[in-house]
């Protein structure tokens, strides 16, 4: 029993955790909706992805990395992008895993490669690019699972409380906005309801690649990703969300690195001067 | 540390490479926005010498001043009122006193204000003859607003009848031999009440009479100016299945028509906004084709007119949920095989569904259908609604009319945000229009200009719109193709949403030959709707169908032309006559109308 437990423990554990929820997404909309405009779109994004992520970890570093980050990208991409063509699909997976290899801060990356490939097509290529921005049907049960699934995962991988930080600051922003524009409760949370934001709460804020370490610093940054995208929102940007994590997680981040730089530097000054 | 040195090298050749590949789509987005901008200067002359045509609007010096009125509805509605009350526009061509010259019905959404039925001078002006015809005061508090009208011989004595079709009452009007028009509604066993955004004719069993369609939008208990409830709207913006029921009634050939839409199996409660019937596979039976709103299009074979059963999944047609707003069939690269256009929303940076055009794909397991809208050039339509198509110049490849637009409101400002905000919520907000921010007067998708695309001649189209007439940008719905002045070419009526009607007179570059042909159905149908016209000439192939509505809310011409190019000869015409029955004219004159008759 104790054996099947921590086998279970294992199969549910971080590293695997994020892709099968995912991968439960896509299926579940795929077929009570059939959210795919055929299979080519998604297949692309998360071959680029896969095949990207493998050969610069290949060529930069000498080693395979583990792939389970990219496919996550390549699934976020395929649903995420909204286009008639299917290039963009390929462009923005290759540029989401290359900005890992290249905007780097003291060896880590720091943007989430989906948020910062969509976030730059849907900045450059809005001709041809949009983001998946309406609800895949009335059905509240498939949501429902999801948001249970999602939640019960991110407990297990110990970010919880980056999800319920920015849930509780978006609801919160909500009643703001509401009372500032005049515009009903419902209709500033109504996007909180749909799977854009299904993928934007369990994986792209609670990446833990571009997320700050500490647990105080993981919740001020998830508020600060809720308040950017208050301001975005009061703006009448529509994608509020990527532009938000777009410009608040590399920050974060970067200032995170500093600081814990500058600690370092302090505890080895303290060292020496011990010793 | 010459592992190091690689190591870096590495790392610059990666860093190039990722600038290189964000330059991309930034390089692409610059010279969009530069071709884009290159402004289009309208030159008739120049218009002629490269495209073979060119637009002047003659509304006016027509004596055609006609302004259509959105409906005014329950005060509950009147946050969004710009949204639901969107549609109404609309125009229908029929010759209804046979005098050979095309009139058409046009109809207004308000009440108190009514349509008008212009009856054609044959001087190049119009008179509205709808109130001396018993046609025009439709729009009344109890029987509900025109959506739009099809005219169709549904008791096969030789003269047009009409159907209005509203958020209302059904209207039906038999047509008194080109004198005078009666109500028959009453007799008729059309329901009470449908929130009908679409309606065609089309005879489905092939027993001579044609049989009618009715889309329903809302549902049909709903009285739009007294809401019991203000969840009224789409539960989904994808896949929704709330709208108003659809109709199928069956012609029983005595001045009745009998509900057989549930024996038939066209029980969906999408919200349909248009639909088209063309005999696909040839076996002398009629598909429908129905284009829904917020949702999946259903694509219908017919069973022998005993049954329709719903293919879109597995023909691809209902694959993917969009928006469907009108239905044209186009044989665009002269195959003889109908190709189906279905319009849809675009807009930069938020939604881009484009408009489709499906094309069947050689398979001999089952019937498969293609989307080549991106790669023919008729994909970026805008908010479009009607689609025609017609060969424009008479270069013999028919050509693509679009109207665009969908809410013209103040200039410069957006209801794109707020409406996004809503659209991306579960069913509980979406559907409720208390959860929708009042549009206080702006625009969505507004200020559009119509597509004109020309084919050119490969099955691929390029836009002329700015090139061939002058530049409007008002909201419009319905657009008809008719051959206004008996002059072998297409004119263009555009009905605009809230605003004037447009005729687009069409000057052609005479060296173009043309041939066009009035049939008469005498086993089948009289108004002959659903025949098909192969004209084989020059080594090609040319098929054009007879509809009894087409587009969005709106009817063309019923006769059918055909452009020739260059060519002055014709070698035969084969009519494929509801029910499959074939009749061949050997070397038909050119530049003449013929009027055929059924044998």
């Amino acid at each position: 029993m104790h054996q099947i437990k921590s086998k279970l423990n294992g199969l549910i554990n971080i590293r695997y955790a994020p892709p099968l929820l995912i991968t439960l997404i896509l299926l579940t909309g795929q077929f009570t909706f059939g959210i795919l405009e055929g299979y080519k779109p998604i297949l692309l994004s998360i071959g680029c992805s896969l095949l990207t992520e493998y050969f610069l970890s290949r060529v930069v570093y000498g080693k395979a990395k583990n792939l389970s980050s990219a496919y996550i990208s390549g699934i976020s991409v395929g649903i995420l992008v909204r286009t008639t063509l299917l290039w963009p699909f390929a462009i923005t997976a290759i540029l989401s895993i290359m900005s890992k290899y290249v905007l780097r801060f003291r060896e880590r990356h720091i943007w989430n490669p989906s948020n910062f490939g969509i976030s730059w097509m849907l900045t450059f290529v809005p001709f041809s690019v949009a983001g998946l921005s309406i609800q895949w049907g009335n059905n509240i049960w498939p949501m429902f699972v999801i948001w249970v699934l999602g939640l019960f995962i991110v407990w297990r991988a110990k970010r919880l409380h980056i999800t319920a930080t920015y849930v509780i600051s978006f609801i919160l922003f909500s009643y703001l906005r509401s009372r500032i524009t005049g515009d009903p409760f419902f209709t500033e949370v109504a996007p909180l309801t749909g799977p854009m934001y299904q993928l934007f709460v369990f994986f792209m804020i609670t990446d833990p690649g571009t997320t700050v370490n500490n647990r105080n610093g993981q919740i001020l940054v998830a508020f600060l990703v809720a308040l950017v995208e208050f301001l975005l929102r009061l703006n009448q940007v529509i994608y509020a969300p990527f532009y938000a994590l777009f410009l608040v997680g590399p920050a974060a981040m970067v200032i995170y690195l500093q600081l814990q730089k500058i600690h370092q530097s302090r505890m080895n000054f303290i060292t020496k001067a011990k010793s | 540390m010459a592992k190091r040195n690689k190591q870096r090298i590495i790392k610059v050749i990666v860093t190039f490479i990722f600038a290189g590949i964000l330059a991309v789509p930034v390089l692409m987005g610059y010279f969009t926005r530069q071709t884009a901008t290159v402004t289009g200067t309208f030159a008739p002359a120049a218009a002629i010498k490269k495209f073979g045509f060119y637009f002047e609007e003659v509304s006016k010096q027509s004596g055609v001043n006609f302004v259509h009125h959105s409906p005014k509805l329950d005060p509950l509605i009147d946050p969004i009122l710009p949204q639901i009350a969107s549609v109404g526009a609309s125009v229908s061509v029929c010759d209804f006193d046979n005098d050979g010259w095309n009139d058409f019905y046009v109809t207004n959404s308000c009440f108190g204000y009514k349509n008008a039925l212009f009856h054609n001078q044959r001087d190049g002006s119009f008179i509205d003859v709808a109130d001396k015809m018993g046609l025009a005061d439709l729009n009344k508090a109890g029987s509900g607003v025109s959506m739009g009208a099809v005219w169709a011989d549904y008791d096969n004595d030789g003269y047009e009848d009409l159907l209005v079709y509203k958020w209302g009452r059904p209207e039906l009007f038999k047509n008194d031999h080109g004198k005078g028009f009666t109500n028959v509604t009453e007799k008729s066993g059309l329901p009470g009440w449908i929130n009908a955004n679409t309606a065609i004719w089309f005879d489905y069993d092939g027993d001579g009479f044609v049989d009618l369609f009715i889309g329903g939008y809302y549902r049909e208990d709903i009285d739009l100016w007294h809401l019991k409830t203000t969840k009224i709207l789409t539960e989904s913006f994808e896949y929704s299945q709330n709208g108003g029921r659809n109709y199928l009634f069956k012609n029983m050939g005595d001045g009745t028509f009998r509900d057989v839409t549930a024996e038939m199996g066209l029980t969906s409660t999408r919200w349909t906004l248009a639909a088209g019937a063309v005999d696909l596979n040839r076996d002398g039976y009629p598909e429908l084709i129905i284009a829904n709103d917020y949702g999946l299009n259903e694509f219908y074979f017919n069973e022998k007119g005993k049954r329709f059963i719903e293919k879109g999944n597995s023909t691809m047609i209902g694959l993917s949920p969009k928006s469907g707003m009108s239905v044209a069939f186009g044989d665009t690269d002269n195959k003889g095989q109908f190709g189906i256009y279905i319009s849809n929303i675009t807009e930069e940076g938020i939604l881009l569904q484009g408009n489709n055009f499906w094309v069947p794909i050689a398979d001999k397991e089952k019937v498969l259908y293609e989307n080549v809208a991106g790669k023919n050039g008729i994909e970026a339509g805008g908010w479009s609604y009607g689609s025609q198509f017609g060969d424009l110049n008479n270069d013999g490849f028919i050509d693509l009319y679009v109207a665009n637009g969908y809410i013209s409101g103040e200039k410069g400002t957006s209801y794109w945000y707020d409406y996004s905000k809503v659209t991306g919520g579960n069913s509980a907000i979406i559907s409720d229009l208390k959860n929708w921010p009042d549009m206080k007067g702006r625009s969505q998708s507004g200020y559009q200009q119509n597509k004109i695309w020309l084919n050119e001649g490969t099955g691929h189209f390029r836009n002329v719109a700015k090139y061939v007439a002058e530049e409007e940008t008002y909201d419009s719905r319905a657009a008809v193709m008719a051959d206004l002045w008996n002059r072998g070419v297409l004119d263009v009526i555009v009905a605009n949403q809230n605003n004037r009607l447009m005729i687009y007179k069409n000057n052609v570059d005479p060296a173009n030959h043309w041939i066009a042909f009035d049939l008469e159905g005498v086993r089948s149908n009289r108004s002959a709707i659903g025949a098909i016209i192969e004209l084989y000439w020059d080594s090609k192939l040319q098929s054009q169908v007879v509809t009894g509505g087409i587009g969005f809310s709106a009817q063309n011409q019923r006769r059918v032309q055909f452009g020739l190019g260059k060519s002055s000869k014709v070698d035969k015409i084969v009519i494929i006559w509801p029910g499959g029955t074939k009749q061949t004219v050997q070397n038909p004159e050119v530049d003449k109308i013929h009027k055929i008759l059924e044998i």
